[in-house]
């Protein structure tokens, strides 16, 4: 007679953000649970719904649409570890929390995310910090902003980016073009005087947006400094300078700080220069070790860190985690599908789809002559979809429920590629 | 694009920059930085070894990764190539637009 001894196997995810809040409610569905384990470990209470914090400063979202409990989205008979992690041990496939305790794996997922980081930047966190220097890249400096815009008689309005990359490129575009709506609607934009810095040599990398995004820019009179790459906010002359010697002043500094991946990355020793951990950009299997998987914005591959991005990935990871667990050769291609809606404001939007390969174009989308949403083109629909993209983050993409029609690998159908 | 640069057909892409590495060479590089106002000096040959070896490598580059290089700090890095630094290093050092900013 023989026993097998049927020892379970651990699967663990880092972060219950966007990503590993997809991925736990993938793999609940997909593996089977008298052999695998779920566990996943985030240090925070609240999940955030990120996009929202673009409209947190204009008052058209309050801070309560945009946040609800961490656990409300993790799938039953997954373990939910509510503690930080301080290190990953990859040589020990062990992962140590905060409070000393170790969690072994037999696979892992980082969905660790990246967060700003202002102190990276000298004098961005001095004096006017919270008084003339604000973000809208986190939840409290988002409510902060509000607070400012409420009673800001007019001035230099400065919306900045501090280097690339940073998590949904377009969003402080989409600030500026909000921004100049706010003021429209309040009375006052002749008091407001917007540029838009960039690091970048326009106004986003792929040409053809770019040539849309400048014709918006001129007609809501939004001037744009380029290929300007901050040194340092100087707080007493209320300017910030670049490494070149150029400067731009203002009264009001909306900035977007460095964004880096998750110190725990760097802590672990499997980050690059930024702690985003290299990663295939196809496979998403890390390129040290193979039993550890990467998603979302914690990773270092070539496309847009956005939401759209991270659904797209969850569902080609899913595949490769179980194709990894039969021992066979990982098949299932990221293409770097990103899709995204750019606010222009009067309640308009423009959407992007775009992929490693593909820069956006016009055209349908997501079915190809129909639509109903236009590519690259203003429209109120668009608008509606970007609204509504809020309900379908809390409601589908969460709980890896399958949206429809819009697929992981981009299509290039219904588009005008030349 | 094809242009004839130091008397060679090189491709280029739109935006100039080099379609095949293996068509580099020191004449172009001088030719290049020419065409962006730079002379090319010894501490410039320092850096674009660097990126060169760096894209050998595979390794994506970026501003901040040069300034971490320990062969110059952001600020020498712009003395030394003024106008968009990261792109105009690359463009003379015959290696791909960078990445990193999508
Ligand atoms: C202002 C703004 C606007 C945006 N607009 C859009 C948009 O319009 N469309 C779009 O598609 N995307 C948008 N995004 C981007 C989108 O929100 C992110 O790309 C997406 O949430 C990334 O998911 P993620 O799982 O990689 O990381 P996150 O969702 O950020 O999750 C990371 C999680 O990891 C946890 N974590 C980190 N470190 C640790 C640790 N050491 N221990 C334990 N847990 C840890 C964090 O607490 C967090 O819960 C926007 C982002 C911002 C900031």
């Amino acid at each position: 007679m023989h026993y097998k001894v049927l020892k379970m196997k651990r699967l663990v995810i880092l972060g219950a953000g966007t990503g590993g809040t997809i991925m736990a409610n993938h793999l609940k569905k997909e593996l089977d649970d008298k052999k695998w384990g779920i566990t996943i470990v985030d240090g925070r209470k609240q999940h955030y719904y990120q996009p929202g914090f673009l409209f947190i400063p204009f008052d058209q979202y309050k801070p309560e649409d945009v946040v609800k409990p961490i656990q409300q989205f993790i799938p039953e008979g997954v373990d939910f570890v509510n503690i930080s992690v301080d290190k990953i041990n990859a040589a020990q496939h062990q992962v140590v929390l905060a409070n000393g305790n170790t969690l072994l794996y037999d696979i892992l997922i980082i969905a660790t995310g990246s967060e700003i980081a202002p102190d990276e930047t000298e004098g961005m966190q001095g004096d006017e910090w919270g008084k003339s220097v604000f973000t809208f890249y986190d939840f409290e400096g988002a409510i902060a902003l509000r607070d400012k815009l409420k009673n800001w008689q007019g001035g230099k309005l400065v919306v900045h980016i501090t280097e690339m990359p940073i998590k949904c490129p377009v969003a402080p575009l989409e600030f500026a073009f909000l921004a100049d709506s706010f003021f429209k609607d309040k009375g006052m934009r002749d008091k407001v005087e917007i540029t838009y810095v960039t690091p970048l040599s326009g106004a986003f990398t792929k040409p053809k947006t770019t040539e849309t995004l400048n014709y918006l820019l001129k007609e809501k009179n939004i001037h744009i400094k380029t290929d300007f790459a901050i040194e340092s906010v100087d707080n007493d002359n209320k300017q910030i300078l670049d490494y070149g010697g150029k400067s731009v002043p203002f009264d009001l500094l909306v900035t977007v700080p460095t964004n880096k991946g998750s110190q725990v990355i760097e802590n672990s020793g499997l980050g690059d220069e930024l702690n985003f951990v290299p990663t295939d950009k196809a496979t998403l299997q890390s390129k040290v070790h193979p039993d550890i998987f990467v998603l979302g914005d914690a990773t270092n591959v070539p496309t847009s860190k956005a939401g759209s991005v991270v659904h797209f990935e969850a569902e080609i990871l899913t595949e490769n985690i179980l194709t990894y667990i039969k021992g066979q050769k990982l098949e299932e291609e990221f293409d770097g599908h990103a899709n995204c809606f750019i606010e222009t404001g009067g309640g308009k939007a423009l959407l992007i789809d775009f992929n490693y390969d593909h820069e956006p174009v016009t055209g349908t989308f997501p079915i190809a002559g129909i639509g109903p949403l236009r590519l690259l083109k203003e429209s109120r629909f668009n608008h509606y979809g970007k609204l509504a993209f809020k309900w379908v983050y809390w409601n589908m993409l969460l709980k890896a429920r399958p949206i429809p029609f819009v697929k992981a690998r981009m299509s290039i159908a219904g588009k005008d590629y030349n | 694009m094809d242009k004839i640069i130091s008397g060679k057909n090189i491709s280029l892409t739109d935006e100039g920059f080099l379609k095949d590495f293996a068509q580099w060479d020191k004449d172009i590089a001088d030719a290049l930085a020419a065409e962006n106002q730079i002379v090319l000096t010894p501490r410039h040959w320092e850096v674009l070894t660097y990126i060169q070896n760096e894209f050998k490598n595979d390794v994506p580059l970026s501003i901040r990764k040069i300034g971490k290089s320990g062969i110059v700090d952001i600020k020498e890095f712009y003395q030394l190539f003024p106008v968009a630094p990261l792109k105009t290093a690359t463009k003379i050092a015959g290696v791909p637009k960078p990445v990193s900013c999508i």
